[in-house]
């Protein structure tokens, strides 16, 4: 559904976002209301890649030993292909966790990833513990979305990074009468359609309207302490990223 | 017209339904009815033809590219309704055909041969029941919305009268038939297209003997939603068959 509402947008918008991170071997995750592992897949992409380019310049500058050491030092690095990153994916919905496993193993993705039933108002886990917390179209769906920052806040480390990718608001007034003739006339039909169900995605398209606009989400964010908040626009504000820092 | 209402916790992705006391819009003309406009219905009905194409199992489909294309036959058949005292009186009285209102201990008890046995052992041969039709959506008159439901429902005792089993061919014929009897694009489209997913052995046993006998039979026979079947448990297939004009069936095994 998600690929026909967004023309498969959705995927690069993901990818944003993680490129945006730009995490390094050793990172610790936190992605809420990631149920299905979007973002905790692209995340260990991203961080294996690093740790192979980390490899290689290592090894570019050993090309003085033998190949048996060279051979050796591989059986090392195999062991430590994510560098100890770690992501903890927390939903609040049982059966996305399900699909999120059964992807992860029907994609081949074993190591570096653990699920954890939560929910965003009151994660279940200690204070300071994260480099990175991630939201992405979660906060959207969250009663009160300042106990879920202030949550994100606490389970932060010093210096950690809070990111959140939700549907925000098109200021360009002939791209929002655009955008809501596309999200009221065709979205429930596709719902319809494909999912044979109009009312929920009426009611998608009418929750996006009523999230807080990037302004709004901004000082929110703040509220909650973090500092050097800012937001980037993808597609001209159908979508927003919101970042900030605990500092 | 769309309601504002409190925004609420939702599981996972929030694709999750909402209560049904939350009405779409102001425009709700009976429970169940999402209000649309033309775009909409034309991307419904465009749609919705596609997937019934592509996955004939999706019956939800079929229900809706009836429910949207049907603008000029839903009136019609109201009209020869009106204009029919059995059919007038099913528009006053809105009978409505599922498990809790029919007693299907006395239908079973009733001789072969008669409406009520024949339809239980056509419900019990092919595992359909009643409760299954879809409710209308996307019609735009509480009166029309109860027409299409009678034909929803009305169309397992076409199944009855004419003989045919619930698999693909049988399912065809009957589309066939509807089609000439009602008018509906949708019946004229799964006529039309409904034989794509046919082997070539029953498309020829489609063309030369069960189209023409259905055209046949649905031209002859007066407008089946004019029959109030409930009332007629006890008359047998066959007098039914004659006081309509449904020809006899062929005798092939669909």
């Amino acid at each position: 559904m998600n690929d026909s509402m967004t023309l498969g947008i959705h995927r690069v918008w993901k990818d944003i976002l993680v490129h945006k991170m730009n995490p390094s071997p050793g990172t610790l995750l936190l992605d809420v209301a990631g149920g299905t592992g979007d973002i905790a897949f692209r995340f260990i992409n991203y961080v294996r890649s690093v740790r192979e380019r980390q490899l290689q310049r290592k090894l570019r500058h050993h090309q003085n030993l033998s190949w048996q050491e060279i051979a050796e030092s591989y059986q090392e690095d195999k062991s430590k292909s994510l560098g100890d990153s770690q992501v903890v994916v927390c939903d609040i919905n049982k059966e996305m966790l399900k699909v999120g496993k059964q992807r992860a193993q029907h994609l081949g993705y074993t190591e570096g990833l653990s699920w954890v039933l939560g929910n965003a108002e009151e994660l279940p886990f200690d204070d300071d513990k994260f480099d990175v917390y991630t939201i992405a179209f979660g906060i959207r769906n969250v009663t009160r979305i300042d106990l879920a920052l202030q949550e994100a806040y606490r389970v932060l480390k010093p210096g950690g990074r809070f990111l959140c990718l939700e549907f925000s608001h098109v200021s360009n007034p002939l791209l929002s009468s655009l955008y809501d003739l596309y999200s009221f006339q065709v979205i429930p039909v596709l719902g319809e359609v494909i999912a044979g169900d109009w009312k929920s995605y009426q009611y998608l398209v009418e929750s996006i309207r009523r999230f807080p606009p990037q302004e709004e989400l901004k000082a929110m964010i703040e509220d909650a302490g973090f500092l050097k908040v800012d937001y980037q626009n993808l597609n001209s504000g159908i979508v927003a990223i919101h970042s900030g820092f605990k500092l | 017209c769309v309601s504002h209402s409190e925004p609420r916790a939702r599981d996972g992705h929030g694709e999750e339904e909402e209560e049904e006391e939350e009405e779409e819009g102001c425009y709700q003309l009976y429970p169940g009815h999402i209000p649309t406009s033309p775009l909409q219905k034309a991307l419904l009905a465009a749609g919705s033809a596609v997937m019934a194409l592509y996955d004939p199992y999706r019956h939800d489909m079929v229900a809706v590219l009836g429910e949207t294309t049907g603008c000029l036959a839903l009136p019609n058949l109201r009209d020869k309704m009106k204009h029919h005292p059995e059919g007038y009186r099913i528009l006053q009285e809105r009978p409505r055909i599922r498990l809790s209102t029919l007693d299907m201990t006395r239908l079973r008890g009733l001789p072969d041969g008669t409406l009520g046995r024949e339809y239980v052992r056509f419900l019990e041969d092919n595992k359909v029941s009643p409760d299954t039709r879809m409710p209308p959506k996307f019609v735009d008159d509480e009166e029309l919305a109860y027409v299409i439901q009678r034909y929803r429902e009305v169309h397992d005792m076409m199944h009855t009268l004419l003989g045919m089993p619930t698999n693909m061919l049988g399912e065809v014929v009957v589309k066939w038939f509807e089609a000439v009897q009602t008018g509906l694009p949708m019946c004229v489209l799964g006529a039309a297209f409904g034989p794509i997913h046919l082997s070539a052995r029953k498309l020829q046993v489609l063309a030369t003997e069960l189209v023409p006998w259905a055209i046949r039979s649905g031209l002859n026979a007066s407008c089946i939603l004019n029959v109030y079947y409930e009332q007629r448990w006890e008359q047998s297939v066959e007098s039914l068959r004659e006081e309509i004009g449904i020809f006899p069936p062929p005798a092939i095994r669909v």
